[in-house]
């Protein structure tokens, strides 16, 4: 078994390092997480954005250990938590993790949810599972968690199944759910991307409200730049596999120096060159993002380019060969084109 | 809008749906949209935004002759209450519909060419030679390689499946089609490449679309014009820029602030007042507006009067009482009711 020891001083509280996951089909072996490292303190909220297939929800799932029982997928690399190794850990040591320690929201909660039961018996479930309690003890602590996840009339909330609830407020149970242990790390994927723009925000603000409450690390997986200029202290993006930039959020929409990550904002902002072609599949050498680049040459960009940091206080990671070459546009340079346009902020 | 006659025409349209299996004790009728008048004209682009839940794909259903209505609804000069049995086919011609979801809308064992011919197949009188000549032409169109005629749904990605779809809606060269959350599933960057197909497929064709979707960003760079639905019924309307720029109902402002935008430093200092709760339950109205419940600036009138529309200067409609002039304007209404404050 783990133990459940403080991490010692120095040691950071979440860490991925060189995390790969590759899949198997047949003889041909696919990277679909290629080598990504991020460190996560108490407290803090890193996003992880990318398009769909760029292998950032296969991340979150290699960190829960969700892989482990396909045959098919291998992960490598290393997950620590506290300074303690969860990568490679059997099933009954994960169990043990997985909840007081690192717990997950997913994208769409009714299938997360289970149906057939109700939604104070998911809860008394888990707490009972993870804590010496009694069952009139776990109840009370469920209807508890249902108001710290703001859901109106818990005491009666706490009896219904899950079809009989809103879709934010099955997120809500999600919510609660994932933090009714008070685990030091939570992982979301995409929990608010199914919901209204109104329930989005509300979602928002009950996280960051429980995560000033409990202090956890969030790994927040969105493509919605939005969000993560929201609620994110530090951003990563992915594409296709790799983590092609890293940056402090005010860095990375203002001095953005990636050419994906200028692309990607200009689809979300309006005014906009698109993207040509669809995300990649595993390209064997060289820069991923090349053949969709407009910047892209070949005698520079054909070749594998690593993660390096820019010049600079802040740290700031960026995959990139003509990186120092470029003059991106900025979230103030896009801003300003949308105000020549007349687009004035609401 | 339009002094000349509109392509699309909806008045007073509410489609009411009963609720509770033939077994439940308790059945009850529910409004998913109640009275709403909506014109489009020719060419022009009309979103309806709003909540899930608000009504908003109903009345796009309900244009394409998907659900029973109650109300006129007017398309091209004709009354689409008129086709029925054996006509009801040929109303296909005058609408089509792009739906949400590319993996579901478009048959699995059908290849694309199949796919795209078959509202001309049961439609038009033509010959195969033909018939394959306008697939050709109606993928060009669509910017897909003309290989792709024989491929199955399966072998494409989301942005393309989705091209098809369209493909297939324009192939009867309807004058307006309906596009139900039609880039929703997509990617940014793919979004991007379909949203720049529909404006071109637009200034090419004449085409009016009635784009139906709950992403405003979206919203924004496609329509001319806005219509904002809560809960079944239209709140305000009126020209793009205008309604984003300067919405006049605090819905609207709501939905506006709600959304997040990608810059943290203007983000982080909007002041947002984020409207609590959620969408009443639909067979339990609530009384007067049906929004004051969540509405940060709800006044007495608001709880017993549900308010009329108003025209404002930036010819924008609008269904609240902050706008009836004055406030408490709707008096004589009330005063029947003998519910409003003290005098």
């Amino acid at each position: 078994m783990l133990t459940t020891a403080e991490p010692a001083a120095g040691v950071p509280l979440f860490e991925v390092d060189e995390l790969s996951v590759e899949f198997r089909h047949g003889n041909r072996v696919r990277r679909v997480v290629d080598e990504v490292s991020f460190q996560i303190g108490p407290g803090e909220t890193l996003g992880l954005v990318g398009e769909s297939g760029s292998g950032k929800s296969m991340t979150a799932l290699a960190i829960m250990g969700l892989l482990g029982r396909l045959r098919f997928a291998r992960s490598s690399g290393s997950v620590r938590l506290a300074g303690r190794e969860l990568l490679g850990s059997s099933y009954r040591e994960l169990s043990a993790v997985r909840g007081p320690e690192l717990a997950m929201v997913f994208q769409d909660p009714m299938s997360s949810l289970n149906p057939a039961l109700t939604i104070g018996h998911q809860l008394v479930e888990t707490l009972r599972r993870h804590q010496k309690i009694s069952r009139r003890a776990a109840r009370e602590r469920a209807v508890e968690m249902l108001k710290l996840a703001e859901i109106p009339a818990a005491e009666r909330r706490v009896s219904a199944y899950s079809h009989e609830l809103s879709g934010g407020m099955r997120q809500r149970v999600m919510i609660a759910l994932a933090l009714c242990c008070r685990p030091k790390v939570l992982i979301a994927d995409e929990p608010t991307t199914a919901l209204d723009v109104t329930i989005q925000a509300q979602i928002l603000d009950l996280l960051r409200g429980l995560q000033s409450e409990f202090g956890m690390a969030i790994l927040f997986i969105t493509h919605n730049l939005g969000v993560v200029a929201d609620l994110c202290d530090r951003v990563a993006v992915m594409y296709s596999g790799q983590i092609v930039e890293k940056a402090p959020v005010l860095q990375l929409f203002e001095e953005l120096a990636h050419p994906y990550t200028e692309s990607l904002l200009r689809s979300t902002t309006g005014r906009p060159r698109a993207v040509r072609g669809t995300a990649a599949g595993a390209v064997e050498h060289g820069c991923r993002f090349a053949d969709r680049c407009r910047y892209a040459q070949e005698d520079l960009c054909g070749q594998e380019i690593p993660l390096l940091p820019r010049a600079g206080t802040v740290p700031h990671l960026v995959r990139c060969a003509r990186t120092e070459t470029l003059e991106l546009d900025t979230v103030r340079a896009i801003a300003d084109d949308e105000n020549k346009v007349g687009a004035g902020d609401g | 809008m339009d002094e000349t006659q509109p392509l699309l025409e909806i008045e007073d349209l509410s489609v009411v749906f009963r609720s509770g299996g033939f077994a439940s004790r308790r059945k009850t009728r529910v409004h998913a949209v109640s009275n709403v008048s909506l014109r489009i004209a020719e060419g022009e682009t009309v979103a309806l935004v709003g909540e899930s839940g608000s009504g908003k794909s109903t009345i796009g259903k309900a244009v394409c002759g998907l659900v029973p209505y109650e109300g006129r609804i007017r398309l091209a000069g004709q009354d689409l209450g008129s086709f029925t049995g054996r006509r009801s086919t040929s109303a296909a011609r005058l609408r089509q519909m792009v739906f949400q979801d590319p993996y579901s809308s478009l048959d699995p064992t059908m290849p694309v060419d199949e796919i795209i011919a078959e509202p001309l197949r049961r439609l038009e009188k033509m010959r195969q030679a033909q018939r394959q000549a306008k697939v050709a032409d109606l993928l060009d169109a669509v910017q897909l390689p003309r290989s792709f005629a024989h491929r199955l749904p399966a072998e494409l990605s989301g942005g393309q499946r989705q091209r098809v779809a369209i493909a297939r809606a324009i192939a009867i060269e309807p004058p307006l089609v309906i596009c139900d959350e039609a880039v929703s599933a997509l990617d940014v960057s793919t979004q991007r490449g379909v949203i720049e197909l529909l404006e071109k497929l637009r200034t090419e064709r004449n085409l009016a679309y009635l784009f139906i979707s709950h992403d405003l960003s979206v919203v924004r760079s496609v329509a001319d014009r806005v219509a904002v639905m809560y809960f079944g019924s239209l709140v305000e309307e009126g020209p793009t820029e205008a309604v984003f720029s300067d919405p006049a109902h605090p819905y609207t402002k709501a939905l506006l602030e709600a959304a997040p935008i990608p810059d943290p430093r203007r983000q982080r200092q909007r002041t947002r007042a984020t409207v609590r709760g959620e969408l009443p339950d639909p067979t339990r109205p609530p009384s007067g507006c049906s929004f004051h419940p969540r509405c940060p600036s709800a006044m007495e009138i608001c709880r017993t009067a549900a308010p009329r529309e108003t025209t404002l200067d930036s010819r924008v409609a609008v269904r609240c009482h902050l706008h009836l002039d004055p406030p408490v304007g709707a008096a004589d209404e009330v005063a029947e009711r003998e519910t409003v404050g003290p005098r």
